[in-house]
Formats: C-alpha cells, structure tokens, sequence
C-alpha cells in the first residue's frame, strides 16, 4: 500500500512539528522541579511562538537577504529531517532519496545557514557565536555519523528506517560498541542543541552562550522559525537515539491501530528522554568554552572505539 | 604517411580523436592570435578567451559524448625522426577531457572579462601562454608513449609557470613561480623513471608496450612509487605541497582557477593512468600508501586552511585537503582491487572520478570569486574585507554555492562524492586482511573529520568575505563583476548544482569508465538505480535521489515561507543593531580571521609552528600578531636546501677561476679516460 506509506510519512511530519515544542516544554518542566522552582507550563514553548509571531519584524539596517532567508532554510531542512527518521514507522518512502548521511549532511547545512546568518549583521557576539557553533559543529558532526556508521555496519544500510528494523529485529544482546557509540550519541546530542554542559539554553551571559548569541538579531517571525527549528533539531536528534538504540516498537506498515500505538510509545520515549535531558542538566555544570571541544573529541573518540569494538568483534 | 591511423580490433570510427585533435590545434592558434595585435586587450585579452571558451565548450561535449565509445588511437609523424607521437583516446581520457573543456568554458568567459591592461604580461602573451597550457593539458591526456606525456607535461609546467609569474615585477611571485617550476620538475624526474621502469627491458616506450611488460613485484611497485612521488607533487600531496600555497595566490585569479580545478587532476589522471593501466595489476598493499597520505594530506590541508587570513592561499590549503579526498580513494580502489572487491573498488573509483570533476567546478567558482572580489577592492587579505554581500550581489550569491558544494552539504555535488567515497569505506571491513580491516573503516573517521572542518573554514571564508559590515572604507565602493565574469561563474555554479542533481544518469557513464580501466563494475550500479536514483551495491540498501532530496527540502522551505505570509500579518522596519548598551558598533568588534582560526589553531596546536607577538597588559599601543607557519618547511625543506647549499659549496672548490687550473683538469680527465680504455 504505497498511498499509506505516503500518508505514515505526513503524519510523522506532522507530529514532529507539532511535538517538538512540547518536548522542549516537558525538559524545562523536568528541570525546574529538579531544581525546585515551580515548573511553566508544559505549553510554554508554543506561547512563546505565538507571541513572537504576533510582533513587528526588526532587521538591522545592514540585514541581507541571506538573513531573512535563513530562518526559512533552517526551518524547512529541519522538517525534511524529520521526514527521514523512523520515529513512528519504518515504512518511510522518502527515506529512499536520502539515507543517514544525508541527514547528517541536513544538519551540517543548516548550521551553516544558522552561522552565516549569523555572522551577517556584524556584530560581536554574531561571529563569536558562528565561529563557537562552528568549532562545536566540526566535532560534534563527525561523530555522529561514526555512531550512525557503527549502526550500518550492524545492518549492512545506511538507511534510518531499515537500520531500525534490522536492529529491532536483531536477537537482544548487549552489543558494547552499542554502548559506546551511545554514550557518544548522547554528549554528541548535548553539544549539538545547545544544552549544558556546552551552552547553557538559559543564558545570555556572553562569555558562555553559543546558541543565543547567532540569534540575537532576530526577532518577531524569524525569531519564532528559528526557535521552533531548535526545537525541532531536538526531536529529531531524541528520535535519531530512539531509532539506533531503542528501536523496538516502530510499526512496520500503515495499519492505523499500530499506528496509534506507536504514537504512545514515542510519547513515553520521548518522555523518558526528556527527564533524563534534564537530569544531565541538573547534574552538571556548564563547561568553559574553551573545554567545549575535549568534551567533544572525547565523543568523538567514543564512537571511534564503539566503530573499533565492532571491528573487533565481527574480526574474531 | 601523413597520418598513419591505427584500427583497434572492433573498427569504431575515428572521428572523436581527430575533432579533439582539431579543438586542441585551435587551441593553440587562438593562443598565436594573440600575438597578432599583443597590446589589444579588447582583441587579445577578450575576443580570443571567448573563442577560447567555445573551443572549450565543443571539446567538453565531444568528450562527453565519446565516453562510451570503444578507445582508438592515432600515430602522428611529428617530433624527432623514428619517434612518432601516439596518441590514444580511450574512456579515462575522455573524462578528464570533458573536466578540462567544461571547466575552461566557465575560466575563459570569466578571464575574458577579467585581465585588465597594464598589470605584468602583455595580453597576447598571456593569451598564448593560457591557450598553450589548455592545449597542453590536453596532451597530456591524450599522450600514448612516454616522450609525448613528457613533453606535454613539461609544456604544461612551463606555460603554467609563465602564468603564474604574470606579475614577474613583484619579487615574491618570481619566488613563488620558482618553487613551483622547482617542484614541478623533481617531480617530472620521477614521473620519467616511472616510465623508465615501466619500458620493462623493451626500451619501447610507448604506452601499449609498457601495458604488455611483465614487471617482476618489486619493479612494479618501483614505478607506483616513483608517479605516488611524482604525481603527488604536481597534485600537492604533503609533504610536496608546499608550492600551492605560493603559487597559488601569486597567479591571476583565473589562473589560480585553472591549476587548482583542472590542472591538479592532471596529476589524479596521471596516477590513475599508471596504475590501473600501465601497470595493471596493483598488488593490494600498495593502495595504503596513498590512502595514509591522502587521509594526513585532506587533515593536513583542512587544518591549514582554517588558519589562513589570505583567501586565495585559504582556497590553496583547501584545494590541497580535496587532492587528499582523491588520493584517498585512489588508495582504497587499490585496496580492493587488489584484493578482488571489484565492485566496491569501482565505487571508490567512480567517486574518485566524481570528486575530481566536482572539485574542477567549486574550486574554480571560488578562485574566480577572489579574483572578482580582488578586482573589486583590490584586497585579498581577509582582515580588510567584509559586507561584500551588499555591493556585489551576484559574486556573492555564486560563491555561496560554490561554497556549500566544497563543504559536501546535499543536494550539492560535493556532497555526492563524498557519499560514494563514504559508502566504499563503510565496506573496508570486508577486506579479507587481518588488522587492515579494522584500521581502514577508521579512515572513514578521518575523511568525515576532514570533511567536516571543510564547512569549517567555508563559513570562515565566506563569513568574513561578504558578510558582516566593510572592515575598510574603501569598500564600499566595490563594484559587481562584469557580465562576462558573471557568466563564467553562472556557468560554473551551474555546474554544481547539476553534477549535484544528476548522479544518477552521471555514475553509469563513470562506471564505464572504471570497467574500461579493467575493473568489473557491473556490480556497483545496479538495476535498482533508475534515472532519479542513485543506488550502487545491491547487497546493500543504500541509495541517494537528489532530485526527490531537493524537492522536500524546497518544497519544506516553500510552505514555511507561504504560511509565514498567510499567518503573519505584522510590518518589518529596519533599526540599528542590537549594541549591547554600548555606544555604537564598528566593523573592528567583529571576529577577524585569526580570530576564526583560533579554536583551530588551539586544537591542532601540534601541526603548526606558530610565531606569536602577545601585548602585555601595560602595553600602550597594544599590538597582536600571530603568524602560522609550515612545520614542513622547517623539517624537511630547510634541511633538504641546506645539504644542496653544502654540496654545492663543495663543489665550487673545483672552480678556480684560472684557465691553468681548468686546462689541467682537461687534461687529468684526458689521461683517466685513456687509461681506462687501454
């Protein structure tokens, strides 16, 4: 049934977009009652855009259209993200024209856009935090695909949905290249959304942001698209772990009921991440900048030695 | 016996070579036009680089088209007595041949608008030399016995050289242009006792003979050895890479372009040609030397280029880092080869070949661009420019492309090869070798890592050049290239988005290719690829539709931009930037491009040799400079012209400078041969 495949696909775009925010909302809960403040609401996030879209768009006088363009990239290779990733079903049909390392390929080119959009304007903090999410960038992608890469040597495919299945369909053992790969996976998923403890979400102390500063100039639309895409970078890298470690769960075709029943089990993934998210936030404090990029090649490392592990393992 | 054509078994029509053959004479009589009326640059620097252009355009389709065309050849009578020149066209060629005419049509158009008067070189002359080098590289390709090669190839050198040094009155170009022809020709030694080698005791040298000696292994891996040597330091593999970045920036801009994008893959030709024909039968083992090198080289480069504030020697270090890519998966398709992995040595091999017409078009779109950007401030140092964006509109937004294609982002082309090569490493652990298996994936590692620091220093390249405010006054007075320069760099970014779009009707014709050189591609495309996909290796479910990518990606983009307008109904005014409660804002508290480099230079801190002047706090004027030097030259260069200055002191002893002294060296030489003959 090639129509219901078509239409699993839609509607996984569709929960993306709309759960993204959500997600966003359940960590900052999580972590304000970790911290013993009294938690927003869980639909603060989408207040927040609803807000930025009612307000008048400010753009520096020197803002090129590089500028009021990226915001639209971003956006969009965000949403085509989450088209390739297995978060309901592993029957997706467009995951056919653009495997894994085409997804990571996404999340490089919109961290360009976000950079150079960034560095448009002129400002101080603009190009400090372009080079910052840069510098985080150049380690944080490479090993991401090296987990990715970890995963199709097990599958024998590089792409997302049949990794999944393989993997979910796979005798349940614990594999230590796994484990590596996943320790790698989660720092790499810190670095790369901005959390503690490389940048702090919360803060727009010079000295440590990275995220906030690229985005000062922004602001009303802009402002709202490029805080929905973060949030959406978020899902998609939380449903990216899912799918290489939690795999199990997914529904293998278009039947409604399961369906259903895979939306449930995302939500409590989902949720289960977030908690977590919010504890490792808790838990730690937020690194210099400078320390940023050992945390980074510490990762990157990891999931060298989880791709060594594998060797290791298939060798003997 | 004016010309002598020899039939290959299979009688296929000759006419492909002969209209090459005749594009490349008319090559070379545009480039004597130009001497015709040498001071004309309406004639000479402009009418004559586009007829250049059309040429190159007309060899690039026959080219293109004669790929799939069985390989025939030609004995031309010309050249010293009883040593005819052969030439021979087969697929290998005709690939490198449509590189080099499509990305000359995009070169000369823009060259055509770019050489001004009254800079170095008359234009005839340097109509001729530019012409020369085209019609040069293009023997090169077409060479079939080791004379011709080597003739083109020192043809090549040498109008390259004269190119470079354009400028000659500038004492640091004639410097540059001298390590380049230095280079360039300890290079040519090897590549001749390459040749040397592969005559095989028949002391015939052309191609087809030396395709038919049986070298024992040890010889063999001789000559690989000798063209890794000798190819390695035209294409600038490290440590021999040191004259690209000299070079490089020293020559005009569309130069630059020429040797970068077209001129380098001479060198991948070269290679190619030597080991996958010439010798044959690669042993297995040999395919780690050039893997090892290409990996430290793409790092090497990468790395180097992130710490550069003049953007052409930038483009240089990031033109070394591609030639890395390549010898990278020159290396793994011998890997494989050798190890009877035919079909994921071919898809090393068609992603060499993809990369090498990739690198043809980004490289040169960027080289152009600083030439654009050059003309227009007359600056090239990145630390005095900036907001370009604003005043050239349209250079600005084609080297945005060029610039996400060389960071390997889909649906660009640079993205594809990269793919490839990323698919064939991710079989490496099949090698049926102990610890080689394990060690090869790990490359993969390295190339994602190089690849990744790409993006790196493109944002820092592109970021600095044309975004941000104008770190000089003089800026913003930069004017827009002129419409023959923006059609040569349309024509080039067009390039990239198509080789982008397209692999799936590309890959085959390339696969062709790979079988000509006698590997069994059959297996690398296979029949689940269709004309929108792109799906090598059967075993395995992996493919890549560009088409169908850039759709969703736009069609995302499209909705969001749509119900952005139908949802969002509130005015945009312009203000001032947001300045941190402080006064105002100047163009000097942005990040310079030192400052890009920093994290760089932190973390990579063994790979440079760094000279750094810190102001201390109670510094009056304080000053900071940095400066970021070659560890090679230090290690290896110095030492290496030390002893050549010793030995050559050594010898001057001999040189007296009195008649008496050398007429009894005669003399003794006299007596010695003499008594040795008797």
């Amino acid at each position: 049934m090639n129509w219901l495949n078509w239409l699993d696909q839609f509607i996984e775009v569709l929960v993306a977009l709309a759960a993204a925010p959500l997600l966003l909302g359940w960590v900052n809960m999580c972590r304000a009652w970790l911290q013993n403040r009294s938690a927003p609401s869980l639909l603060q996030p989408y207040r927040g855009i609803r807000k930025l879209l009612h307000k008048d768009a400010v753009l520096a006088h020197n803002a090129s259209s590089l500028f009021r363009i990226a915001p639209y990239i971003i956006f969009g290779t965000m949403v085509a993200a989450a088209a390739m990733i297995p978060m309901l079903g592993t029957r997706l049909p467009f995951t056919a024209a653009a495997d894994a390392i085409a997804l990571v390929g996404l999340f490089a080119a919109a961290r360009m856009f976000l950079s150079l959009a960034a560095m448009d304007v002129g400002t101080a903090f603009g190009t400090l935090g372009a080079r910052r999410e840069m510098m985080v960038g150049f380690l944080a992608e490479p090993t991401l695909l090296m987990v990715i890469f970890v995963a199709s040597l097990m599958t024998a495919t590089t792409a997302l949905p049949l990794i999944a299945e393989n993997l979910a369909a796979a005798q349940l053992a614990i594999h230590p290249s796994l484990l590596f790969t996943a320790v790698a996976f989660a720092m790499v998923m810190l670095a790369e959304n901005a959390r503690i403890p490389v940048d702090n979400p919360a803060t727009h102390l010079e000295l440590t942001m990275i995220h906030e500063a690229m985005l000062l100039e922004y602001s009303a639309r802009h402002l709202a698209l490029m805080e929905w895409a973060a949030a959406l970078k978020l899902f998609n890298y939380a449903c990216i772990g899912l799918a290489l470690f939690v795999p199990w769960g997914l529904a293998s075709n278009g039947d409604p009921i399961r369906l259903g029943l895979a939306i449930v089990l995302l939500a409590g993934k989902l949720a289960v991440i977030g908690a977590g998210l919010a504890l490792i936030e808790t838990l730690s404090a937020k690194l210099r900048v400078f320390r940023a990029p050992e945390f980074l090649a510490t990762a990157f490392l990891l999931a060298v030695l989880g791709l060594l592990v594998r060797l290791l393992q298939v060798a003997r | 016996m004016l010309l002598r054509a020899s039939r290959r078994p299979g009688g296929a029509p000759e006419s492909a070579l002969t209209t090459l053959l005749a594009l490349v004479t008319a090559w070379l009589a545009i480039g004597l036009a130009g001497l015709i009326r040498p001071r004309s640059l309406e004639f000479a620097g402009r009418a004559l680089f586009v007829a250049g252009a059309v040429v190159g355009l007309l060899l690039a389709i026959v080219a293109a088209m004669s790929i799939a065309l069985p390989a025939e050849s030609v004995v031309l009578p010309i050249g010293l007595p009883d040593l005819p020149v052969h030439l021979r066209r087969d697929a290998l060629s005709s690939v490198f041949l449509f590189l080099l005419g499509s990305a000359s049509v995009g070169i000369s158009l823009f060259a055509a608008g770019y050489f001004r008067s009254g800079e170095g070189t008359l234009p005839g002359v340097l109509c001729l030399e530019y012409h020369l080098f085209l019609a040069a590289m293009a023997m090169v390709l077409l060479a079939d016995d080791a004379y011709a090669f080597m003739v083109a190839w020192e043809t090549m050198a040498l109008s390259s050289y004269f190119l470079v040094t354009t400028q000659h009155r500038i004492p640091e170009i004639r410097r540059a242009g001298f390590l380049y022809l230095l280079i360039a020709h300890v290079g040519a030694i090897a590549i001749l006792l390459a040749f040397g080698i592969l005559q095989g005791g028949s002391w015939q040298f052309t191609f087809d003979a030396m395709r038919g000696a049986q070298l024992p292994p040890i010889w063999a891996f001789a000559a690989f050895a000798l063209a890794l040597f000798g190819f390695g330091a035209k294409a600038g593999l490290v440590p021999m890479h040191v004259w690209l970045p000299e070079a490089h920036p020293a020559a005009p801009s569309p130069v630059s372009a020429l040797m970068s994008g077209v001129m380098l893959k001479t060198a991948i030709y070269g290679m190619l040609r030597i080991t996958f024909d010439l010798i044959g039968t690669p042993t297995w083992w040999w395919g780690l030397i050039p893997l090892g090198l290409g990996l430290f080289t793409a790092l090497y480069g990468v790395i180097f280029a992130a710490t550069q504030s003049d953007m052409k020697r930038l483009l240089a270090y990031s033109s070394i880092e591609n030639i890395g890519i390549l010898f990278t998966g020159i290396g793994l398709a011998i890997v494989f080869h050798g190890v009877g992995m035919d079909a994921m040595a071919a898809l090393a091999l068609i992603a060499v070949l993809y990369h090498a017409i990739n690198h043809a078009f980004m490289k040169s779109l960027l080289f152009l661009s600083t030439g654009a950007v050059l003309h227009a401030t007359g600056e090239r140092n990145l630390g005095h420019l900036g907001g370009l964006i604003h005043r050239m509109p349209w250079v600005a937004w084609l080297t945005l492309v060029g610039v996400l294609a060389i960071a390997g982002l889909p649906p660009l082309n640079g993205f594809v090869s990269e793919w490839l090569l990323l698919q064939a490493f991710l079989l490496a652990h099949e090698v049926p070798k102990p610890f080689v298996n394990m060690l090869l994936p790990l490359g993969a590692a390295l190339l994602v890592l190089s690849a990744a620091l790409a993006g790196y220093v493109m944002v820092k390249f592109y970021g600095i050049v044309f975004l941000g405010q104008p770190r000089e006054a003089a800026l913003h007075d930069a004017h827009d290239a002129s419409v023959l320069e923006r059609v040569g760099l349309v024509w080039l970014a067009a390039g990239c988005v198509l080789l982008g779009l397209l692999p799936a009707q590309i890959v085959p014709m390339l696969a062709g290719v790979v079988a000509d050189l006698g590997i069994n591609a059959s297996a690398a495309v296979t029949s689940a690829q269709s004309w929108w996909m792109l799906a090598p290796l059967p075993a395995r479910s992996i493919s890549y539709a560009p088409l169908v990518f850039t759709l969703a990606v736009v069609s995302a983009v499209l909705v969001t931009v749509l119900v952005g307008r139908l949802v969002y109904r509130r005015r945009t005014r312009r203000a001032d930037p947001w300045d941190c409660g402080y006064e105002r804002i100047n163009p000097r508290m942005q990040d310079t491009a030192e400052g890009f480099g920093q994290p760089i230079r932190h973390l990579f801190q063994p790979f440079f040799a760094m000279d750094r002047e810190l102001p201390s706090p109670f510094d009056r004027a304080p000053r900071y400079r940095v400066v970021v030097f070659d560890r090679l030259w230090r290690l290896l260069y110095l030492p290496i012209e030390r002893i050549v200055q010793r030995a050559a002191n050594a010898v001057s002893v001999l040189q007296q400078g009195r008649i008496s002294a050398y007429l009894l060296y005669s003399f003794v030489t006299l007596i010695v041969l003499l008594a040795s003959v008797l």
